[in-house]
């Protein structure tokens, strides 16, 4: 009792531990769960322009940081003569051009990939490690008068900060502004107006710089967005309709006021914004931000090329031993030699199905004539098979040649068969055939055949072996499945039937 | 023809998985199966233990041997040549009887001499060992069936089966060979499977092909009738197997010599699962009783064989 409890704790350890392990890969690494999934992912390029001085230049532009429902998948600068670093600073990330003398107008490329993940935003966020203080806002005593009027009228209709920058929205953009609206609006943009009277009534609020998203525009320039804390969290608000939230495509591409562009040793910069809608497959994307997590050590994707197909077939055979498993222990279908059948669907997969299964019948076949005769010969064993062998490699050529000469593609399909596997199969299916009669060598070869196929068919899904390979930790599943299957003691299919002249039995 | 698997458990029935985790894997120890999967080491051991086997005639081992062999079989009227490691019955050759120059097979065929000695020569090769390896021939003398089962069987001895677990007999059954069958006592070629009360050694119920029979199909004499003699020798005989190899759980072939009485022919480790079908009820329920007894109960064989009348008769 004691050690199936052990036994089912580690299938449960097995089962949990190759599906956790899937998920955290799915949704950290997003790697996608089907192949062939796209993504929109949208190419940024930020250009900054100056007039340089003949001094040495420093440019320093402002990276968006963790921007909320974005994900940055690669960033690179396009620039010649210049030296280049990404800087992670007190500042948050920064793009840093330098070089050592410059002079005329010069042009800095920054390209970034951003890909939307909703997700991003609760994830990444860094939250502020001490409430940040209100701003302290000076007005003229005009200014001020108004500016109180307005914060006190819209603090009685509201109970939050959000609720508060609502308020004070709509108070600014009703059809008929008051005349304390007038005054600091003829004085003041929108957003920046919100902001010093949040500010001013004791609410942190701040503005930063966002961009937004539509395909295939170039010289876009950054929007103030409005933010307001509110428990914990910076939260944008609109203010003109005073909604929170951001606007959708809206990337935030500067946060918490600091400068978006620092140029020594040259004047009249301006930076400004080109975009691009791509799509692209999302296991790419996945595989681009590769050295960036730690569970990718486990990605096959390291590997070289070469060594990485190889696995992409070696990855299936677990899956072929899993349904060789439950036919044979669950249908009890009878086949010549235990995992014969997955390394045949192993070669079909190489080849396609009708040439390979063709090809394999055939070689069969001949081996068995040939068989019939050595079996006269009274060889001993170990020169019988390795005649055989020697027999089948010379049908598998003189076929390759013949398929060729005629046209088809079965020369190199053949190739791939394992001989020694075939020069067996058809040794056991001749003694079979002699002690046991042709029926049990047509039983058995037809059930080889069968699980043979329906392992290829398995075997040959572009989401298996999309699985397989992106997933290597499932094959713990598979594992799990296995062990369960050794310990199942029921009935298998077939003996439902060969037992079947019990019925009606009591 | 299909039954549920509920229906099949409700009458006891032991499938394969069961029987290869639940019996053959816990009650057999993997170190003891040569001495059942080889004929000659369970031929000597039962010579040590005087268990009655058919007389060992001869061995031959090596390619060589075989040119002697029309030598030393020449003083033999009738023998049996056998792989050791052959499995179901494969690869028997049995003479009973000469014609000049020739050998008269149980089929009443002819074979002359080369046909036996190439017949060595493939068992010598591993033709019919069980996974191929190279085996050595035994030949031993050929078994003289009581009357009775002489005009049963239509060609060949016929031989009993039974179920040892854990030293008690729990199911037997007699087979016939048939036309059908050609000569093999294997149930799926078309033998006769015949079941036998344990406690009495009578028929209870035969099949052939899963299909009930009361008579057979080639002799036409009634199976009802049919009563085992010596039916406690023998099964003192199957129960002493467990002594001599230690295995919980095998299927013992026995046959009845005219003279020598109850003999062991062979043991097996992985005994089929067809005596069921034969004997019409399921194994589970029998193995289950013994399973219940104290493993440091440790009674005689003839204790054990009265227990078995006693219990499942």
């Amino acid at each position: 009792m004691n050690s199936r409890f052990g036994f089912y704790l580690i299938i449960f350890i097995l089962v949990l531990a190759g599906i956790s392990l899937s998920w955290l890969r799915h949704t950290k690494l997003n790697v996608p769960l089907q192949p062939g999934q796209q993504k929109a992912v949208w190419l940024i390029e930020a250009r900054v322009d100056f007039e340089a001085l003949g001094k040495a230049v420093r440019v320093s532009l402002n990276l968006p940081d963790n921007p909320p429902g974005y994900r940055q998948v690669s960033g690179q600068a396009a620039s010649t003569g210049y030296g280049f670093a990404e800087i992670e600073g007190p500042e948050g990330r920064r793009a840093e051009w330098t070089k050592r003398s410059a002079q005329g107008s010069q042009t800095l490329y920054y390209k970034a990939q951003m890909v939307a993940d909703p997700q991003a935003e609760h994830e990444k966020e860094q939250r502020p490690q001490t409430a940040p203080e209100p701003k302290e806002i000076f007005w003229d005593s005009l200014q001020a008068t108004a500016a109180h009027q307005l914060v006190e009228q819209a603090y009685a209709k509201s109970s939050t900060p959000t609720s508060l920058a609502r308020e004070l929205a709509k108070q600014l953009t009703a059809s008929e502004p008051d005349q304390n609206a007038s005054l600091l609006l003829s004085q003041y943009s929108l957003p920046t107006l919100i902001m010093r009277l949040l500010n001013h009534a004791g609410i942190p609020a701040r503005i930063s710089m966002g961009l937004e998203l539509r395909d295939a525009r170039r010289y876009q320039s950054l929007q103030p967005i409005l933010e307001v804390y509110e428990s914990e969290h910076w939260i944008p608000v609109d203010p003109r309709t005073g909604a929170h939230g951001l606007p959708q495509n809206m990337l935030l591409w500067q946060r918490a006021g600091k400068s978006l562009l620092d140029v020594t040793g040259g004047e009249s910069s301006e930076v400004s914004f080109s975009m691009l809608r791509q799509t692209m497959p999302a296991l790419d994307l996945a595989r681009l931000q590769q050295d960036t997590d730690g569970i990718s050590r486990f990605s096959l994707y390291s590997l070289p090329i070469e060594e990485q197909s190889v696995f992409k077939l070696l990855l299936l055979l677990p899956l072929g031993a899993m349904i060789v498993t439950f036919m044979r222990i669950i249908v009890g279908i009878r086949t010549s030699g235990t995992f014969m059948p997955v390394l045949i669907a192993l070669s079909f997969l190489q080849t396609q199905l009708f040439q390979g299964l063709s090809a394999f019948l055939l070689i069969v076949a001949l081996g068995l004539v040939l068989r019939g005769y050595l079996s006269k010969l009274n060889l001993l064993m170990v020169a019988r098979i390795s005649t055989l062998i020697v027999l089948v490699i010379f049908l598998t050529s003189i076929i390759s040649v013949i398929g060729h000469e005629l046209g088809f593609s079965l020369g190199l399909t053949i190739t791939f068969f394992p001989m020694i596997i075939i020069a067996w199969t058809i040794e056991r299916m001749s003694i079979l055939w002699e002690e046991e009669g042709s029926r049990e060598v047509l039983i058995q070869g037809l059930g080889s055949l069968s699980v043979a196929i329906v392992s290829y068919l398995c075997m040959r899904m572009d989401i298996v072996r999309h699985l397989t390979f992106n997933f290597p930790e499932l094959h713990l599943v598979l594992l799990a499945a296995i062990l369960t299957m050794g310990q199942y003691t029921g009935y298998k299919l077939s003996e439902l039937k060969r037992f079947g002249v019990m019925r009606g039995r009591s | 023809m299909w039954i549920f698997p509920t229906a099949l458990r409700r009458q006891g029935f032991l499938g394969m998985n069961r029987r290869n985790v639940a019996y053959i894997s816990r009650y057999n120890t993997r170190s003891r199966y040569p001495l059942v999967d080889d004929k000659l080491k369970t031929k000597l051991q039962a010579e040590k233990f005087h268990l009655a086997t058919p007389q060992l005639q001869g061995v031959v081992r090596y390619q060589y041997e075989i040119s002697h062999f029309q030598h030393s079989a020449a003083n033999l009227d009738g023998f049996a040549v056998k792989p050791s490691k052959g499995a179901g019955g494969k690869g028997i050759l049995v003479i009973t009887g000469r014609d000049g120059e020739h050998y008269i097979k149980s089929s009443g065929k002819r074979i002359d001499i080369h046909g036996v000695k190439r017949h060595l020569s493939n068992i010598l090769a591993g033709l019919h060992s069980l996974a191929g390896s190279p085996d050595v021939a035994i030949i031993e003398d050929l078994i003289r069936p009581v009357e009775m089962f002489e005009k049963l069987s239509f060609a060949g001895v016929p031989d009993i089966r039974v179920i040892v677990f854990r030293g008690y007999p729990v199911m037997a059954m007699l087979r016939l060979s048939t036309r059908a069958s050609d000569g093999k006592a294997n149930l799926h070629k078309g033998a006769v499977g015949v079941g036998l009360d344990i406690g009495s050694g009578q028929c209870l119920h035969a099949v052939q092909y899963s299909r009930r029979v009361t008579r057979h199909p080639d002799t036409d004499l009634s199976l009802d009738t049919i009563a085992v003699p010596d039916w406690k020798e023998l099964l003192v005989l199957a129960a002493r197997s467990y002594e001599i190899t230690k295995l919980g759980y095998i299927g013992a072939d026995l046959v009845v010599d005219a003279e020598r009485g109850p003999m062991l022919l062979e043991l097996n480790a992985r005994p089929g699962l067809s005596i069921q079908v034969a004997n019409g009820i399921g194994l589970l329920p029998r193995l289950r009783e013994i399973e219940r007894i104290d493993p440091d109960f440790v009674p005689s064989p003839e204790e054990r064989v009265e227990f078995a009348m006693r219990t499942f008769g």
